[in-house]
């Protein structure tokens, strides 16, 4: 750490990995209720484990991001944080606001929920992911502002890079394009048009540019490659990612009442959105290949080369599968969505936050890299989650392969819950595979534990 | 990329690239708004129709179920359930759960009025208007 005020980029990791075993066990219990249906019923109804299993994701991802983007940009920028003191307040008053939130999901129904909350005013709630009550909306804009103003007071201030550079851009756009959740017009196609500006312009849109610049500079410091290397390869991979990805929106737009040229649009752009993610794997490859040194944190390389492997099988391999439209047509809101959803997210977004945390969590803690045995019970946890995470993948796309053939292509099509009993083997074994997940995860906490010999810093 | 390829280069493709896909994206997204009425129904969007949609979102009926295939998957598309269970079914429906089944997916009751489960039909049905290309591929969505 070369920077005081880096040190404020602890507290949001910690939030996140917390948030994180919580999504997880909620995701456990709706797992279940996918197997013994009345499982925690009527106390916690699926919608609502669903709710918190997703707002959680978000959330602690958001953690994820702000604290990387508090640790990358003074030293990027070379010079302190704009604002310690309001990167503090900002932590304490998300960390409340997304508490207070889940709380009320769990304690209030739903709808007396949305009364309280002003829905009544303006109705954002109660679409996929947008679930949040008003006044969380409104604090998520907030912080979000504050904190682009802090970062953005530090980047102007300082040295210029291109990784602060695209990161600002990543984080600036996550802002702009949540507005549209405030949009929700009556016409229920117009809504579903402008909520893919949320969802799809996040995680195949602005997070790649955040994805790519955590990325770079992990590369940087772990492999001691040429930054002007790493940045050049840094704009070819966003490049790639937007002119793809803006149109490639269009993979949504098949069977909402949207035009029918969108199936020609979206189906060719969204093949090809696959390609900086696989651009993304050579560059991590190559930089690791091509290193000026051995960087003594040897878990944080791993999760790097894994990000890149793991980002292109579930966005790139698992989202081409489903995306051209004749095939789109049968697999669209089957198991297979929910199949990808898993892979992406996890390969892309959460392997990217620990990817930092892990390069940058010892050298908060004043070293250079954990002790061997930490190390390794960490490569341990990396092993776990990853393997566990691609055999739900592939689970769920078995029970998503067989249930659109029973429901959809069948000449005598069975109805949903006839389908979903034929396939509740699968499901057990979704579970079995998300409880190793959760013993990777916590052998990934204790991790943080194991004590034993360390270097001092470096650099 | 060697050094014909500069790092300058590259950015000035990113900002580019990004500008003119960008401004393609808004101009379809404007094409689109000209072709959808005719498409998404809107000439059924009652009073009612807009007090369905509400309800529709305060019960968080997404949080389980699919509409127009988005959503959850955890119970049925509920996009086409108006021409597969007609009105009376649903009502029916909704005010007999939860089934109490033993281990069968279970649905919470919403203790919805009469007006407010009339209001919920009219949106099923008003959302069974849209012009989807014939999806889902059958009945059972
Ligand atoms: C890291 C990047 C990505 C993440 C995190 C991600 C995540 C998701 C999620 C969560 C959904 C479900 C949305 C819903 O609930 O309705 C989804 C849907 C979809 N994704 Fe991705 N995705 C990513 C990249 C991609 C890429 C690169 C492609 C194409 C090559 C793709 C193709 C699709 C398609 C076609 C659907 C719609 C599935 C359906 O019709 O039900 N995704 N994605
Ligand atoms: C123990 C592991 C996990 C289990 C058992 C689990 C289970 C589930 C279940 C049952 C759903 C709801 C599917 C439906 O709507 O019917 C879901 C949704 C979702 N989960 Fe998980 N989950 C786990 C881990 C994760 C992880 C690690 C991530 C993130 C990387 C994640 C991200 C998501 C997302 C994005 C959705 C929404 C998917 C969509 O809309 O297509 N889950 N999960
Ligand atoms: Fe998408």
């Amino acid at each position: 750490m070369q920077y005081k005020s880096q040190a404020v980029a602890m507290p949001y990791f910690i939030a996140a990995i917390g948030l994180f075993v919580g999504q997880i066990i909620f995701g456990l219990i709706m797992g279940m209720q996918y197997v013994v249906g009345d499982f925690l019923f009527p106390e916690i109804p699926f919608n609502v484990a669903r709710m918190v299993h997703t707002n959680l994701l978000i959330v602690w991802l958001l953690f994820g991001f702000m604290g990387a983007a508090y640790y990358m940009v003074p030293e990027e920028s070379e010079t302190e944080l704009y604002s310690t003191k309001l990167a503090w307040i900002l932590f304490w008053v998300f960390l409340a606001a997304g508490a207070l939130t889940i709380l009320g999901y769990l304690f209030v129904p739903y709808a007396t929920l949305a009364e309280m909350t002003g829905n009544d005013l303006l109705a954002t709630m109660g679409r996929e992911f947008l679930e949040q009550p008003l006044p969380t909306k409104i604090g998520i804009v907030v912080v979000a502002l504050a904190f682009l103003f802090n970062i953005t007071m530090t980047v102007l201030k300082g040295r210029k890079t291109a990784i602060s550079v695209v990161l600002l851009l990543g984080l600036w756009g996550l802002a702009i394009f949540f507005l549209f959740s405030f949009y929700n017009p009556h016409n229920l196609v117009r809504d579903k048009l402008y909520w893919w500006f949320v969802v799809h312009l996040w995680v195949e849109g602005v997070w790649e540019l955040i994805l790519a610049a955590l990325l770079a500079f992990v590369l940087i410091k772990v492999t001691g490659v040429d930054r002007e290397v790493i940045e050049k390869w840094l704009y070819v991979i966003i490049t790639l990612a937007l002119v793809t990805g803006i149109i490639g929106t269009g993979h949504h737009f098949f069977w909402i009442g949207t035009p029918e040229y969108w199936q020609w649009w979206g189906s060719i752009f969204s093949a090809l959105e696959p390609v900086p993610f696989f651009a993304m794997t050579v560059f991590a490859f190559n930089m690791v290949n091509r290193r000026k040194r051995e960087h003594p944190n040897k878990a944080a390389v791993l999760w790097a080369l894994g990000t890149g492997v793991m980002a292109f099988l579930g966005a790139g391999v698992w989202g081409f599968l489903h995306t051209l439209a004749p095939v789109n047509y049968y697999t669209h809101g089957s198991q297979i969505t929910a199949a990808h959803g898993h892979m992406a997210f996890y390969g892309a977004y959460v392997m990217v936050v620990i990817t930092i945390i892990s390069y940058a969590m010892p050298l908060l803690r004043g070293r250079a890299a954990n002790s061997e045995k930490a190390q390794v019970l960490e490569m341990w946890s990396f092993w776990l989650m990853t393997i566990a995470m691609v055999f739900i993948t592939l689970f769920l796309t078995a029970a998503g392969i067989l249930q659109v053939w029973l429901q959809r292509v069948s000449d005598t099509p069975m109805s949903f819950m006839a389908a979903q009993d034929q396939v509740v083997l699968f499901y057990w074994m979704r579970e079995w595979a998300g409880v190793v997940f959760f013993i990777g995860l916590l052998t990934y906490l204790a991790s943080f534990f194991v004590k034993g010999e360390t270097k001092a810093v470096a650099n | 990329m060697s050094g014909i390829f500069s790092k300058a280069m590259a950015r000035n493709i990113f900002y580019g690239g990004t500008v003119f896909f960008f401004l393609l994206f808004l101009a379809l997204v404007y094409d689109t708004e000209q072709v959808l009425p005719t498409r998404d129904n809107r000439e059924a969007l009652t009073p009612e129709v807009i007090a369905g949609k509400k309800i529709w979102e305060t019960r968080n009926c997404i949080g389980c179920h699919s509409l127009l295939g988005e959503g959850a998957y955890f119970a049925p598309e509920l996009g086409n359930v108006y021409p597969r269970r007609g009105p009376e079914f649903i009502k029916a429906w909704m005010m007999s759960q939860p089934t109490g089944a033993p281990g069968r997916r279970q649905m919470p009751n919403f203790h919805l009025s009469d007006t407010e489960l009339d209001n919920l039909v009219a949106f099923l049905k008003y959302t069974s208007g849209i012009n989807t290309s014939n999806w889902p591929p059958n009945i059972e969505g």
